[in-house]
């Protein structure tokens, strides 16, 4: 295999497979805008983190069900919370409980 | 109940007013009303604050404050962009006077009676202001930045209406 394939390779790797347990932390978006939260990401793992964006004039919280994270966003703020634990999270605005979505992070 | 009821038809007819006494509420007015509205909930909600002692209907007073307050200041900062003085109205007289009525009627309850008056009267009060956006403030809105607060308007009320009932339904 030259060197310039094997480079190729794992560039594909990279930019095409799911990145491999261990790899570094990635950190995926979630805006609030007209009090709905925007599609959850895919392809969410332990160790990632989510960047809450309020876009709104309202203040809101993303809380998770499970009340593995919870932050409060002012208007037009935002803040991350790093996901802990495999499996599908529900989360919601406490303020507005009508609010509400989920992720589902893997291993 | 029937006191939350008496005050949702007061409402219902106070809407129409506008729309009887001048086919079309112009912006001025419409901004009025929607200002006032808002102010009228952080009343009952400011009472709701000094007279509770739920956990969840002093968390839902303090929503409705921290909401409303945010929405008619950015109303505020809309209407003075615009150039637009907001006009008083036979609506907001009458949603005002109805709002102390109801204010002046819930200083003798207490406790559990109280909480359960003042949230059926939100989802009532919010029904009807949201019935007025839906049909009359909103299609009428001739200034584009003004309906879309108007819409964002309708669309918190809305959750604060859903709110309400999914609290007033625990309180049973």
């Amino acid at each position: 295999m030259s060197t310039r394939f094997a480079a190729a390779a794992i560039w594909a790797a990279a930019a095409f497979s799911p990145a491999p347990a261990g790899a570094a932390p990635r950190v995926y978006t979630v805006t609030i805008q007209n009090m709905t939260f925007s599609p959850a990401p895919v392809g969410l793992r332990i160790g990632d983190s989510v960047e809450w964006v309020n876009n709104d004039i309202l203040r809101h919280t993303a809380t998770a069900a499970d009340r593995s994270f919870s932050v409060e966003l002012a208007p037009k703020a935002r803040a991350r919370t790093r996901l802990a634990k495999p499996g599908v999270v529900r989360f919601f605005c406490r303020f507005h409980p009508g609010m509400k979505g989920q992720l589902s992070v893997g291993k | 109940m029937l006191k939350a009821a008496g005050f949702a038809a007061a409402l219902a007819l106070a809407a129409p007013l506008c729309a009887h006494a001048q086919a079309k509420p112009t912006d001025p007015q419409i901004a009025h009303i929607a200002y006032t509205a808002g102010e009228l909930d952080i009343a009952a909600a400011k009472q709701a604050l000094a007279k509770s002692k739920s956990k969840v209907v002093r968390e839902f007073a303090q929503e409705m404050v921290r909401d409303h307050t945010s929405v008619n200041q950015q109303a505020s900062t809309l209407v003075k962009k615009l150039g637009v003085t907001p006009q008083d109205n036979p609506t907001s007289q009458s949603l005002s006077k109805d709002a102390a009525a109801k204010r002046q009627a819930y200083v003798r309850l207490s406790g559990p009676a109280f909480d359960r008056a003042y949230l059926q009267n939100e989802v009532a009060y919010h029904k009807t202001v949201n019935a007025a956006l839906d049909s009359t403030l909103i299609p009428n809105a001739r200034n584009g930045e003004l309906k879309s607060l108007l819409q964002t308007g309708l669309k918190l009320f809305t959750e604060h209406q859903h709110h309400a009932e999914q609290l007033a339904g625990q309180l049973h």
